[in-house]
This record gives structure tokens, C-alpha cells and sequence, in this order.
């Protein structure tokens, strides 16, 4: 019997140390040992435990403390089958409509321990990637039709091939780990779930380009990622798979560990380059691309984390059989972030060419509540948000989602319902851009803040109506005439939610009303008698001495004085504040 | 009196010192927990290297700071899930409970908070982080009870 129990950085902040103590006291000195894992992506369920019995059946036990997780290691010993906490259908819903490649081991594995994946048929696939010529490595992955994962989805072959082919002394590799989209964690996942995956991925990659020497990229703000990965690389190359004269061949390759210091845009590729070499992270023009000069001018191929946990199994089972996992002209999996307003958020991996209702509906098991999608943003913000009725013809499909005026981006996916509001989304992304410009090219320094004061007006009641052709304008500049990635992306919130959302902006501008009760400046606040126990918590809390009242009577807010800043409804135990937006009269 | 010594075993780390500009800083932060002006001072005359690129790359990253945090530094996340899931508010709310302003340190050196994207927990959203540790699914009376918690822990010197 297996008993795995989820270490990712999202099962330690929901409580899985105190979990894993609790238990390893009652298995101390017993034959039933806990494997800590990563996340096998059901973080909705966290703390969660994973039970396989000898027959290979699969338990899983979630949202535990200390003293149920007591309880069912007491039970496991006894021979039983706990029923408290099991989360059987909730599981089977989430699971089994997933086709999982890169995700395969997250969950399932030790990641810290490279016995356990050479023991699920770890590095088999560079044993034999050794022994294959360099052009037979790219030729498979050209039949698989893997595309990077990273966001733009360019052959993942014909970079490589651009690599080998680039004259320069030495070839060089990075791995892309900054995942900058705020709201995703595939990357953060896989590196701590199954860190050997992408170390297995990157060597196979190094041996088809000839590089000799490697980088992993990581974000800052994932430390138990980068504490995983560390341990790993020094693992791997104990065992030979990593430095001088891999699996016994005369190939050498080594890797080293880089964190970035917090800048969204060094997840651009000449970005990340330059903060490699110790400069502001400010993208260059392209060509030349890194393929041809990179990182100290030397030919460079960079890639996603999740491009490269794909490749030992392409190796592994051919290039065709990744193919045939979709149906669909865009090959193989795409694993994506599934979080707000759903009911079973986590990490998801399905085929591409699924639609989306497949993903929020029956993996995702709907919103929370019970409602409706109103969107759905996709691609962060680089992509679009994209309206509820296009989810269920719409597929996961790089043509199809560009085609909509979205991205499929690096694998964010966040739900809204009717309480998220349009306008201040396309602000929330236009003010993270504009932040994160690295302020080099002028269209997307200037065109940026230019286009966040404009939205903030309209969030505050203050828009007028030819802001909406100006946006438009501005918005499409910006994406076209833009130095890199960041600002030729930047607008397509923005675009998307005008595109798709007309009657919100109209809403904000005309009437000066927010539909979904979020533009605080837009809102009224008031006070429910019937809730209101008069225990003047509300009171306490308004700096602005708008609300009046006794104890134990209801309290009153006096609107003319109110300055909308949210603290009493947030401070009401009672929910007796209410909140509406009736605009102004047209 | 600033201790040049450790700083210089941080510098004998680095072969070429511009190249390494990123992770001579975050070395020198680990130690300090900041950057002083006067170890950039320091670092830029023994490497030879003018003062302004050292400003200008440290400047350029969200990571680098100038002043020392508070002890207690407070991450709120407005990641995408923590922006959808009230994460602004919480933002105000952590405002209001210490009466500081983003990245302004309270007089007695306890606490400072900044806003931060996506913590990678977005399942837990809304989300903060404090030294290290993740709080999710915040609300106001969370908020609260966790800062009164450090404000007493500090006081009986219980270290957390
Ligand atoms: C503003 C911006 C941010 C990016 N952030 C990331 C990122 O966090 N992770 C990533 O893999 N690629 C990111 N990219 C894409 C990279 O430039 C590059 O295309 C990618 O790493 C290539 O790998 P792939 O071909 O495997 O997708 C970003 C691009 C832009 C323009
Ligand atoms: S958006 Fe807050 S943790 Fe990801």
C-alpha cells in the first residue's frame, strides 16, 4: 500500500506539514510508510492524501487536519478503508476526463528522491535519445508536432534545428521557468512535482542541438521549486545523467540554477538573456533571434518547462503517438491553471482540441454557487477574456483561440462570474502592463499609461463616450507598433473585453453604473435593519464617520459622507451591508 | 560600523562581477535584508564598475529594496484568482489594520506590506504571505486576528 501524501507549495499553506506529522506519528515503526509527493492537482482538496492499496486501488482523502488525518492512518493500519474526508466522486469527475503526459508523475512521485522516477521509467528515454543521431531526435519530435508551451506555440523541432544549424563555437539551452502569468502555477507544479521530467527533457535537447551548457530560469517567488530542482540537477548528475560522458556516451552536458529577481518581463526571451548576463531585463529586436545569437552570443534555444516534460515521452512511445493523443490538427496535451470562481480549481491537462465547457463543466465541475461562466480569461495578460456562450463550441486550439482575439498563452485559465466586472479586469491587466513595461519602446511605456488613466476614469464614473473609439484606436496601435512581445500583447484584454462586452463599458460610461457591483466608486452602501445587530463593529471601522448609530440598535450610513472604501462590509459579521449601484438617472 | 568583510566573501564568489550583478544582490540581500547604499558603494569601487549600472539593474527588478522591511513583511497577492476573489480589499484591509501606507514601515519597525503578483496558491485565493508563509481564503477577521497575533508574539519575544 502506497500512501502519498500532496507537498506542493499549495498543499503546505492548507496545513500539509502539520498533516504529515500527525500521521508519521501513528506510522512510526510500522510497515505503512508516507511518500511526500507533489501535486497531483487537485488543489481544491488540499491537504490531500492519496491511498493506492495492493490492488491498485486509488483513495483520496482531502481538506484534512491534523486530527482526521490521525484518524485514517489509525484506520489504514487497522486494514480498513476510512470513509471520512474520502473524496471519491469529486475525484473521479476532476481525474478521469484528463489525459496527462507531462503531468503524468505530479502527485505520484517522491520528487525528491530520483529512485522513484527511474522507477516509473525515469530517463529511459535519454538512454536511448544517446544512442540515437541528432537529426533522428529532431525528426521525432517534428512528427510529434509539439509546439512550445511557453505561450506562442512555435514548433518546438524547427527551434531546435535552427540551433543545431547556427554556426558558433558552442550551442547553449535555457529553460524558461519565470512563469510571469499572475494566476498560473503549471510551471511551479511541474518543477516541484516531477523536476526530473524537465532535467530529462532539457539533456535530450541539449544531445539534439549539441549545446553543452544549460540554465534553468526560475521565478523568485517559488522557493520550494527552486529547492527541488537544486537537488535534482545534483542527483542526476551523481547517477551520470547530467556532466561529463552521459549514460557512459561522449556527450557532456551541464546545468546550472539561475533565479530571476521579480520582472515579468524577463520571461521574454532576449529579456531573460539580458538578465542573464547581469543587465536590465529589456528586450532586444528580433532577428537576430536567440537561435542565432543568444546568450553570451552564442546560439540558444530556449524553451518552456512544459515543452520540455513532454519530450521523454516522445521519445519514448514516438512522435506519432503524441499526434494521435488529440484529436485534432494541434498535437498532444495542454495543461492549464484552472482557478477563480470554480469549484474544483487545480492543475488540468487535456488534449488539445477539448472545449472549454468540457474543462470548467465536467473536470472543473462548474462555477461555485452553482452559476453560470460569464468569461473566462485565457493567456493572462497577454490573452483575452472571452464570454460564457463561446465555451462550449469553442476548442483548445492555438488557430481557434487566435481567431477570437485571445492567446493560449502559457496555461492560465480563470473563471468569472457575474460578480467579476469587465472594465475593471481590462484595467486590472492594463495596469499590470503598464507596471511591468520594461519602458524601452515608447507605444507601449506612454500608450499604456495613457490607456490605464483612461480605463480608471471609467471605474470611477468619470468616463466619457468617445473614450470607447480612442481606446479602440490607441489599444491597436499599441499592439502593432510595439518593440516585443509585452506591448504587442498588452492591449488584448482591453480589445477582448470591448470586443465581447460592450454593455458593461456602456453601463460605467452612460449611467454611471457598475453591473457587477465591484467598481467601488460606482456602489452605494447601505445598512440591512433586519441583519444589523447593532454591535457597531461597521462604526468602528469607518474612517470617514459616515455611520451613525446606538448599540444595539441598527446603524445608518450617510451616503453624502460615505467615501466607498468597502471596510464595513468587509468587517460585518452579519452580512447586513449591503451593496448596490443604481447610477444616475439618464 | 558596516561589516565589509562578509561582503567581500560574496564578491570572491563572482569571476565576473557584471555579469553577476543579479545574484551578488540577491546574496547581499540575504545578508542585510536590504540593499545599503553603502555596500553598493563599496561593491561598485572594488569591481571597478560605475555606481549607476550597479542603481540601474538593482532598481530595474520588484525584488531589490533600498530600505530595510519591517520584520514582519506582509506579501498580498493581486494575482489574477486574488484580484477576482476580493484580493484589492484585502489589500485595504491590511492598510487599515496596521495604518501604514504600501511599502511605508511602521515606527517600531514591525511591519510593512506590498503588493505582490500571484503567490502560486491561487487555489487558496484571496492569498498573503508573511516571511515565508502562506495565509489563504483571508477575510477581514483573519486579517485581523493573524496581525494581532504577531503583534503579540513579537511582544513576549516569541519568535515565529
Ligand atoms: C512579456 C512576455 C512574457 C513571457 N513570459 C514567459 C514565461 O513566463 N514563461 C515562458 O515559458 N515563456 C514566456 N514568454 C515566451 C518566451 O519569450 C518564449 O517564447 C518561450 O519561452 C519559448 O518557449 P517555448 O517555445 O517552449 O514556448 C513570454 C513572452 C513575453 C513577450
Ligand atoms: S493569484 Fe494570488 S496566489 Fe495566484
Amino acid at each position: 500500500m502506497r500512501l502519498l501524501l500532496g507537498f506542493g507549495s499549495c498543499g503546505l499553506a492548507a496545513g500539509a506539514l502539520t498533516v504529515s506529522e500527525s500521521m508519521q506519528k501513528v506510522l512510526a515503526d510500522t510497515n505503512l510508510q508516507l511518500t511526500l509527493v507533489g501535486c497531483n492537482g487537485m488543489c481544491f482538496a488540499e491537504p490531500l492524501l492519496q491511498v493506492i492499496d495492493d490492488a491498485g486501488e486509488n483513495y483520496y482523502y482531502g481538506n484534512l487536519n491534523e486530527d482526521i488525518a490521525s484518524n485514517i492512518a489509525k484506520a489504514l493500519l487497522a486494514g480498513q478503508i476510512p470513509q471520512q474526508n474520502l473524496l471519491m466522486q469529486d475525484a473521479n469527475d476532476f481525474l478521469a476526463p484528463q489525459t496527462r503526459v507531462a503531468l503524468a508523475h505530479c502527485g505520484l512521485i517522491d520528487p525528491e528522491n530520483i529512485e522513484e522516477y527511474l522507477w516509473v521509467g525515469g530517463y529511459t528515454a535519454l538512454k536511448k535519445a544517446v544512442l540515437m543521431n541528432l537529426e533522428e531526435i529532431i525528426a521525432e519530435v517534428k512528427l510529434s508536432g509539439l509546439r512550445g508551451r511557453g505561450g506562442a506555440g512555435f514548433p518546438t523541432w524547427l527551434k531546435w534545428q535552427n540551433t543545431r544549424l547556427a554556426p558558433g563555437k558552442e550551442k547553449f539551452l535555457i529553460c524558461n521557468a519565470d512563469e510571469g502569468d499572475p494566476g498560473a502555477f503549471m510551471d511551479r507544479s511541474l518543477l516541484e512535482s516531477d523536476p526530473h521530467s524537465v532535467i530529462e527533457g532539457m539533456v535530450i535537447a541539449a544531445r539534439a542541438i549539441g549545446a553543452t551548457q544549460g540554465i534553468i530560469y526560475v521565478r523568485r517567488e517559488y522557493p520550494l521549486a527552486v529547492k527541488r530542482i537544486g537537488k535534482a540537477i545534483l542527483q542526476a548528475k551523481n547517477k551520470g545523467f547530467l556532466g561529463d560522458n552521459i549514460c557512459g556516451s561522449d556527450f557532456n552536458f551541464n546545468l546550472r540554477l539561475v533565479q530571476g529577481a521579480g520582472a515579468f518581463i524577463c520571461g521574454e526571451e532576449t529579456a531573460l538573456i539580458a538578465s542573464l548576463s547581469g543587465k536590465r531585463g529589456m528586450p532586444t529586436f528580433k532577428p537576430p533571434y536567440p537561435s542565432e545569437r543568444g546568450y553570451h552570443d552564442l546560439p540558444t534555444n530556449i524553451n518552456n518547462v512544459e515543452t520540455f516534460a513532454n519530450i521523454a515521452w516522445i521519445i519514448n512511445n514516438g512522435g506519432l503517438s503524441f499526434g494521435d493523443l488529440s484529436n485534432d490538427e494541434n498535437s498532444g496535451t495542454k495543461v492549464f491553471a484552472l482557478t477563480g470562481k470554480i469549484k474544483r480549481g487545480g492543475l488540468v491537462e487535456v488534449p488539445l482540441g477539448t472545449t472549454f465547457s468540457k474543462v470548467i463543466y465536467e473536470i472543473g465541475g462548474g462555477l461555485k454557487n452553482g452559476k453560470e461562466a460569464k468569461a473566462i480569461q485565457i493567456g493572462g495578460p497577454s490573452g483575452g477574456c472571452l464570454p460564457g456562450k463561446l465555451l462550449s463550441t469553442l476548442k483548445i486550439n492555438y488557430e481557434e483561440l487566435a481567431s477570437v482575439g485571445a492567446i493560449m498563452g502559457s496555461g492560465g485559465l480563470v473563471v468569472m462570474d457575474d460578480s467579476t466586472c469587465m472594465v475593471d479586469i481590462a484595467r486590472f491587466f492594463m495596469a499590470f502592463n503598464k507596471d511591468e513595461s520594461c519602458g524601452r519602446c515608447t507605444p507601449c511605456r506612454i500608450g499604456m499609461v495613457r490607456l490605464e488613466e483612461l480605463l480608471t476614469e471609467i471605474c470611477q464614473g468619470q468616463g466619457k463616450e468617445e473614450y470607447i473609439p480612442f481606446l479602440e484606436t490607441l489599444g491597436k496601435h499599441v499592439k502593432s507598433t510595439s518593440l516585443c512581445g509585452l506591448g504587442n500583447s498588452a492591449p488584448n484584454p482591453l480589445l477582448t473585453t470591448m470586443r465581447y462586452f460592450p454593455e458593461e463599458y456602456a453601463a460605467h460610461i452612460k449611467e454611471k453604473r457598475c453591473p457587477a457591483l465591484k467598481c467601488q466608486a460606482l456602489l452605494d452602501y447601505s445598512i440591512d435593519e433586519e441583519k444589523c445587530t447593532g454591535c457597531g463593529q461597521c462604526f468602528k471601522v469607518c474612517s470617514a464617520g459616515a455611520i451613525s448609530g446606538m448599540r444595539k440598535q441598527a446603524y445608518h450610513i450617510d451616503s453624502s459622507l460615505c467615501i466607498k472604501c468597502g471596510m464595513c462590509q468587509s468587517s460585518c459579521l452579519f452580512d447586513a451591508v449591503k451593496i448596490s449601484s443604481k447610477g444616475v438617472a439618464m | 560600523m558596516t561589516d565589509f568583510s562578509q561582503v567581500d566573501s560574496i564578491l570572491n564568489k563572482y569571476t565576473n562581477v557584471s555579469e553577476s550583478l543579479i545574484p551578488l544582490f540577491q546574496d547581499i540581500q540575504g545578508l542585510f535584508g536590504y540593499l545599503p547604499q553603502e555596500i553598493l558603494r563599496y561593491v561598485a569601487d572594488k569591481a571597478s564598475l560605475p555606481l549607476a549600472q550597479l542603481a540601474g539593474v538593482a532598481t530595474f527588478y520588484s525584488q531589490f529594496c533600498f530600505t530595510p522591511p519591517g520584520k514582519y513583511e506582509i506579501l498580498v497577492c493581486l494575482g489574477t484568482a486574488c484580484h477576482v476573489n476580493n484580493g484589492e480589499s484585502m489589500a485595504s484591509i491590511i492598510a487599515a489594520e496596521t495604518g501604514l501606507a504600501e511599502k511605508e514601515v511602521s515606527a517600531d519597525g514591525l511591519f510593512s506590506w506590498q503588493r505582490v503578483a500571484c503567490l502560486g496558491c491561487c487555489s487558496l485565493a484571496p492569498v498573503m504571505m508573511i516571511n515565508g508563509q502562506v495565509y489563504g481564503n483571508l477575510t477581514h477577521k483573519k486579517i485581523s486576528a493573524i496581525i494581532r497575533q504577531l503583534r503579540k508574539e513579537s511582544a513576549g519575544g516569541v519568535k515565529i
